[in-house]
């Protein structure tokens, strides 16, 4: 509430609610959306360590392996399998979001949700596909 | 099936200078009551000091929109019958200053409404001979479901972005904007970016979609404003772009 609004005689005293800070565990929607948000320090900690696999990649087989048996000790792997999880929870819902701000129209038809989000779906399984492909390939 | 329900509601009387404090009352539970025909029972035959407001009673007007047992919602439109054997808990609605009982302060609402210019601008006024302003089905379409809206402030007490930032433009009124930014008689999307392009705008919202859930008229806010980020973020990027090729 802005505190610049009309005050007057008739309004002697409002009474404003404080937000608690644990105001998000009242609801199961509002946790799923806390978890969401959280699961963003996930999408950036993966985004680092994309980062440091290719500065790694780029210094030689040493720099490589060093880190690669960094990556293999057991508290990273229990790490990087929650971090997946949450990457992949803040995908699906990012993707089923997709239709709410994408409206595409070809000539007077309205492309349905389910097509702008399965689009994202389908182009999301390719990549994928192809860097696979290419991993087990090379 | 119980003759009568008990409602507890959230009575602040600020020239007691005291805390709100919940009453109760036993009224009638009957199949065709709605929560604001407890309210008019409790108000006419048990206690007329009871304040709250209402007008219409068919869900147009918006103005009975309280937190029924912690969720917003139009009490004219919530059946006593679905809250049995209750209690049912009537607050008044969240994120909103109280001015008496169930009576909010709504003036930061209609201020920010006003703000995002809620009618059609036009740069260059088209004269009377050159016809009417067209539109197909398509079109009206494109921004019809914005302009059933009610402004019954439902989506702001279901939005926990408000809550904690008061400065936040909110659900309904960047809908409303939106609304004006798809009519194709309407010149004045550059106005409307300016304004809400910014951190109590749109990029305030962190698309919890709770807005959308709970309007009582399904206009989806947080659709609407995933839209404007889209369209603020091409903006953006178009604005760069011409800035680097001057």
């Amino acid at each position: 509430m802005d505190s610049s609004s009309d005050y007057s005689l008739h309004h002697p005293k409002w009474h404003r609610d404080q937000k608690p800070i644990f105001w998000w565990i009242r609801r199961w929607v509002y946790i799923c959306f806390i978890a969401r948000e959280m699961t963003s320090v996930a999408v950036a900690y993966s985004a680092v360590l994309l980062v440091l696999l290719y500065r790694a990649l780029q210094s030689g087989p040493e720099a490589y392996t060093e880190l690669m048996a960094c990556l293999s000790h057991p508290a990273m792997i229990v790490i990087n399998v929650f971090a997946l999880l949450a990457v992949l929870y803040h995908s699906i819902t990012w993707f089923n979001l997709s239709p709410k701000a994408m409206v595409v129209r070809l000539g007077r038809w309205r492309v349905p949700d389910l097509m702008i989000a399965g689009g994202n779906y389908a182009a999301w399984f390719v990549i994928s596909a192809v860097i696979t492909w290419a991993y087990l390939a090379g | 099936m119980p003759k009568n329900i008990t409602l507890e509601v959230l009575r602040y009387l600020p020239e007691n200078g005291a805390e709100p404090v919940f009453q109760e009352y036993e009224v009638p539970l009957r199949a065709d009551w709605v929560v604001l025909d407890a309210l008019n029972h409790i108000k006419d035959y048990i206690d007329g000091t009871l304040s709250y407001r209402w007008s219409c009673r068919m869900g147009v007007c918006g103005s009975c929109g309280m937190m029924v047992n912690g969720e917003p919602i139009l009490t004219c439109a919530a059946f006593l019958e679905a809250f049995a054997p209750g209690p049912i808990r009537v607050e008044p609605l969240a994120h909103f200053p109280v001015v008496r009982d169930l009576v909010v302060e709504m003036n930061d609402f209609v201020n920010k409404l006003k703000n995002v210019k809620p009618w059609v601008i036009r740069k260059t006024e088209k004269l009377l001979s050159e016809g009417e302003h067209r539109q197909t089905p398509e079109e009206l379409a494109d921004f019809k479901p914005y302009t059933m809206c009610i402004n019954c402030m439902l989506c702001y007490s279901a939005c926990p972005v408000y809550g904690l930032e008061p400065g936040f433009t909110g659900p309904a009124a960047l809908a409303l904007a939106q609304r004006y930014n798809l009519d194709n008689r309407d010149q004045g999307n550059d106005e409307r970016m300016e304004a809400l392009s910014n951190d109590e705008g749109i990029w305030a919202c962190t698309m919890v979609g709770e807005c959308s859930e709970v309007c009582p008229k399904d206009v989806d806010p947080a659709g609407a404003i995933q839209r404007y980020k889209l369209a603020g973020a091409a903006d953006w990027w178009k604005s760069l772009i011409t800035r680097k090729s001057k």
